[in-house]
């Protein structure tokens, strides 16, 4: 008998019991269907979060000190010579110091939720925002510590009424006049990079009584970050003379690491979702176990008619082949909408790959001769004697 | 055809208490063409007889020759192959396969065959034809009286058409009247296709009707009556 034969007997056989076909399916469908689903939401998240590191400028360097008491320290002044001396690796710079627990004020209304940070004039292109209305900050209000500031769209929303431009907000208790508006970048949320205002850090530095800490280095382009990093991490050894006193992480490291531990993370939920895969299988096998006992005199009928335990092996493994297969993909099916609705109501969107599909339907499949042979093995050793007689 | 060469079927063998001599050193002969009974009252090891006949079963010792092969110690899978091209079976409860129509059913010893759809088909409907179910074909074995059941059944061990065919009890589950019909009709199988019958029955009125009968009784024969010899 052929295998086509088997398959042809195979979907009569699970015609024959929609409801309990069904029912079998149903684990490998949701299985497949989580495995899928979560494995493209999660390509969907690490292409968000690797896209929005690409928007913070993957040319960048972050670097940050660590206070230790000594008496040599790097000022903003130095980082910036150190960046205008090697212009041929470096774009510029721009120190990042933030505000803790600001208070921003405007007549009677209050936020805490807005984060105010001290940014240099080239914060805008080294991070990669610009403008939407007014000007950015210039060098002339950084050196001359002028306090103007710029906002983000849901702290102009939030404060007025449209135009922002040239009214004053007040922060810890000093006013700012609004000289711009960032265009939005994550939907005007509250707490969000959108409820931001950024003022000279010689300023913030100043009302904040913190030195800089935090830096921001972009290198002048791609190929140039690793040299960049590099000449940068001797620059502060020769400096300070103790590696702890600092911090370098390039952009791109950044994004491995996360990119790293989002990968970790899909693995376990994959594992996760496996188990239910898992169990899909068992119930196939359970079912497939009633099947050949329920089908004992059929068996027997079929082995006197000249049925080899072979054709009866391979009917049986065949019937649980062809139960796992198509809840494999109707798993694909319903794991793609889930996919699609879930990253919809999340805001993400789904990434669907095609190593996902291709490994849960060879998986299902493969499940379904596992857990499937063991039961056929059982009805293809079955005396056709006995197996005549039952009832 | 047909031949036992001193066949034992013991079960429990050694065990003094349990010992059971189901079939104890049985020979004989079945030639082409002949139709022979074998009776016996139940447990006399007719049963186990015909399951050895069938190479459903294996013999204890002893050796089987079906058509002058030696088939008591082949694998299960030969067996397989012995049943489906040797052999056709008519059981008492006819065995149909009640998820399958008529026709499937009688198609399922041409497809352990290997014999292509159409011509499944195709001889399938004349094994139904020639025992009056050309009507039925598309029915399930529930929609059938015990008769048509049986003719179907007939019809399948006729399909792929064996040189014996085994029939185990075939009246036991029908009225007097269709079981004769069935009789009658596998009568005519053996006389005008010499397709060779044995019919396993307990039933004396059947066994007169069979030209050769095999007594069986504790697992020996007991007796072998010709018919024509008497005559």
């Amino acid at each position: 008998m052929s295998i086509t034969q088997s398959f042809m007997l195979a979907v009569k056989s699970l015609a024959a019991s929609k409801m309990r076909a069904f029912l079998t399916m149903l684990g490998i469908v949701i299985g497949v269907a989580a495995v899928i689903a979560l494995v493209s939401l999660m390509n969907g998240m690490s292409s968000l979060i690797v896209s929005s590191f690409e928007d913070m400028g993957m040319n960048n360097i972050m670097v940050s000190f660590t206070p230790r008491g000594g008496n040599r320290e790097i000022k903003p002044e130095d980082m910036q010579k150190f960046c205008d001396d090697r212009e041929d690796l470096y774009f510029g710079m721009t120190p990042t110091l933030n505000i803790m627990g600001a208070t921003v004020k405007q007549g009677t209304v209050n936020s805490n939720t807005s984060s105010v940070v001290g940014v240099s004039e080239l914060y805008d292109e080294i991070n990669g925002k610009a403008v939407e209305q007014g000007t950015f900050l210039t060098y002339v209000d950084v050196e001359n510590r002028m306090r103007n500031c710029v906002i983000g769209t849901y702290v102009r929303d939030y404060f007025f009424d449209g135009d922002a431009i040239g009214k004053t907000i007040k922060i810890n208790g000093y006013p700012f006049c609004v000289t711009g508006v960032l265009e939005e970048s994550a939907g005007g949320e509250q707490s969000s990079a959108d409820d931001t205002i950024l003022i000279p850090y010689t300023v913030a530095s100043k009302i904040a009584f913190t030195r800089v800490s935090n830096y921001t280095v972009a290198a002048k382009d791609n190929e140039h970050v690793e040299e960049a990093k590099k000449e940068l991490q001797k620059y502060l050894f020769n400096e300070l003379g103790d590696e702890d006193m600092y911090t370098i992480i390039t952009m791109q490291e950044a994004a491995n690491i996360v990119d790293d531990i989002l990968g970790k993370m899909s693995m376990v939920l994959v594992g996760i979702a496996g188990i239910s895969l898992l169990v899909g299988g068992i119930g196939i096998m359970n079912i497939m176990l009633v099947s050949v006992t329920e089908r004992t005199r059929e068996i027997g009928i079929r082995k006197a008619l000249g049925a080899t335990p072979w054709d009866i092996l391979s009917q049986f493994v065949v019937e649980a082949i062809t139960t796992s297969a198509i809840g494999g993909v109707v798993g694909i099916f319903f794991g793609v909408f889930l996919a699609r609705m879930l990253g919809n109501m999340v805001g993400l969107r789904a990434v669907i790959s095609a190593s996902a599909i291709l490994i849960s339907v060879s998986v299902s499949a493969g499940i379904g001769i596992a857990f499937g042979y063991f039961p056929a093995k059982k009805a293809a050793k079955l005396n056709p004697i006995d197996a005549l007689r039952y009832d | 055809m047909i031949e036992f060469r001193d066949i034992y079927k013991i079960y429990n063998e050694g065990e003094a208490e349990n010992e059971v001599r189901a079939v104890d050193g049985i020979s004989f002969f079945i030639g082409r063409g002949e139709f022979v009974g074998i009776v016996g009252a139940s447990g006399s090891g007719k049963s186990t007889c015909m399951n050895i006949i069938g190479c459903l079963d294996v013999p204890t010792r002893g050796q089987y020759l079906l058509n002058g092969t030696d088939v008591s110690t082949m694998s299960e899978k030969q067996l397989a192959h012995v049943r489906n091209r040797e052999l056709g079976f008519v059981f008492q409860q006819y065995n149909l396969i009640p998820k399958l129509t008529i026709l499937e059913n009688v198609e399922l010893p041409l497809l352990y065959k290997g014999i292509g759809q159409s011509e499944r088909r195709e001889l399938s409907f004349r094994a139904l034809e020639k025992v009056g179910l050309a009507d039925r074909v598309k029915k399930y074995p529930a929609q059938l009286s015990g008769g048509q059941q049986q003719r179907a059944s007939i019809a399948r061990a006729l399909a792929g058409n064996p040189p014996v065919i085994l029939a185990d009890e075939p009246t036991g589950a029908l009225d007097s009247k269709t079981g004769r019909d069935i009789l009658e009709f596998i009568k005519k199988l053996n006389e005008e296709d010499g397709t060779t019958i044995v019919l396993i029955t307990h039933d004396p009125s059947i066994a007169e009707e069979c030209p050769r009968v095999l007594k069986i009784h504790d697992g020996k024969i007991i007796d072998d009556i010709r018919k024509q010899d008497i005559k």
